[in-house]
């Protein structure tokens, strides 16, 4: 008991020094737990993300905007990738991981059961999801866990492209017909509150947040990354001759922030539960393709067995 | 079969341009080198990130263990000796 308090102290000091975790360094089993939860978490939002863009590829206006289009979804595979990789690190199964996703056990990011009916939303995803991503990546490139920091490093630099592409979109329906305009308006009218959900429950109402503060798995709090984000978005959507949906939202000069109206929880907690408007083609969609790729597996399994076996009869009869 | 695919885990080093060594850049699954070239080359290089690329079953490396790092690396802690500013030299002798 004495041996486990004194570890998990020194653990705290090397972590209070600034020092980054590896993979073989001593972590508390909670500490281990705590990161495969959002790793994996993070790793699924990621490929469950790829779906609403999906949506568009194919009805994509232009070839720029589907080349564009096409890499961005590629990468937010990629970025799974290395997400799930990283949670391996810690001893996390990938194919426990898949399983739980498959089975609902597991959560991704709500955001991503929202509807994408428009062309306009593929650039409201890119500007403000991938930009709530960014403030809350940014804030990961200094996670405590060594291998979760670098593939944010990673992740961030990539993200910027897709932040960009989906701003690209909308300055361009923002600058287009009235017809267009209003695309780009109604887009931004469905995406900015839950955009703003995307960084968790408010910090009075987050309970695990704090222990993550403390190892510095988390550097920043749900509120504080709330009002950068918006901080930083208000103008952008000045620039677009937007307007964000929300009465209350006006800049306090006292405290140097936009104030913002209240964010609707329950419709937040709604669509944890299941009940968002895509919660269920989402999932359908995760598990076909899952399915559909089972040959793929299996075929490579089977060359690379065969292979092995071959190699090893060539190094006996040698 | 196994419903459990035997999909090993590779450590991948990318070496941005030729005249720099190879560099750890991340992990994936495969199960065969020559898959692991081929995925590491999308999940890694999408950007021009590479010019060659290694593939090393994780299994295969042995690493040093982190309790055992004090003995390993503190002796070279108190060897300044061992670098050249340890030794003066007079400005007048020029760059050396």
């Amino acid at each position: 008991m004495t041996k486990e308090m004194n570890l998990e102290e020194r653990f705290q000091a090397y972590v209070d020094g600034e020092n980054k975790v590896e993979p073989k360094d001593w972590m508390p089993d909670k500490y281990r737990k705590t990161l495969i939860r959002q790793i994996s978490q993070h790793a699924h939002s990621e490929v469950v993300g790829m779906l609403p863009e999906a949506n568009w590829i194919t009805r994509a206006p232009s070839l720029r905007r589907k080349v564009a289009l096409l890499a961005k979804v590629q990468d937010e595979a990629g970025h799974g990738l290395y997400l799930y990789s990283a949670a391996e690190t810690l001893a996390a199964d990938r194919k426990d991981m898949i399983d739980d996703l498959l089975s609902g056990k597991a959560k991704y990011s709500s955001i991503f059961n929202y509807p994408t009916p428009t062309w306009a939303d593929i650039g409201a995803i890119g500007w403000l999801v991938d930009g709530a991503a960014i403030a809350n990546q940014v804030m990961l490139c200094r996670t405590s866990y060594g291998p979760y920091s670098r593939a944010m490093v990673k992740i961030c630099k990539e993200e910027s492209f897709h932040q960009r592409q989906g701003y690209e979109i909308l300055l361009t329906l923002a600058k287009g017909t009235d017809a267009q305009k209003q695309m780009a308006q109604d887009s931004l009218n469905r995406w900015w509150w839950p955009s703003l959900m995307m960084f968790g429950p408010t910090d009075d109402l987050s309970p695990n947040s704090a222990q993550s503060m403390k190892w510095k798995i988390k550097r920043k709090s749900n509120d504080e990354l709330r009002q950068e984000f918006i901080d930083k978005t208000v103008p952008q959507a000045e620039y677009l001759g937007l307007t964000i949906p929300d009465p209350d939202l006006k800049w306090n000069e006292e405290r140097g922030h936009y104030d913002h109206g209240s964010i609707d929880w329950d419709e937040f907690y709604q669509v944890i539960k299941g009940n968002g408007k895509c919660n269920k083609i989402r999932m359908k969609a995760r598990r076909e393709a899952h399915a559909n790729g089972e040959w793929v597996r299996k075929a490579a399994n089977a060359y690379a067995e065969k292979q092995a076996a071959r190699k090893a009869q060539e190094g006996s009869a040698a | 079969m196994s419903t459990k695919d035997n999909w090993k885990i590779w450590e991948i080093f990318i070496r941005s341009r030729n005249g720099l060594s190879h560099k750890h850049v991340g992990s994936l699954h495969a199960p065969d080198a020559e898959m692991a070239i081929k995925n590491a080359r999308d999940v890694y290089t999408r950007r021009s990130e590479g010019v060659s690329i290694w593939a090393v079953e994780s299994e295969a490396i042995t690493a040093s263990a982190p309790d055992e790092s004090e003995p390993l690396f503190t002796p070279a802690d108190d060897k300044v000796y061992r670098h050249p500013t340890f030794y003066e030299i007079p400005d007048e002798v020029g760059h050396m």
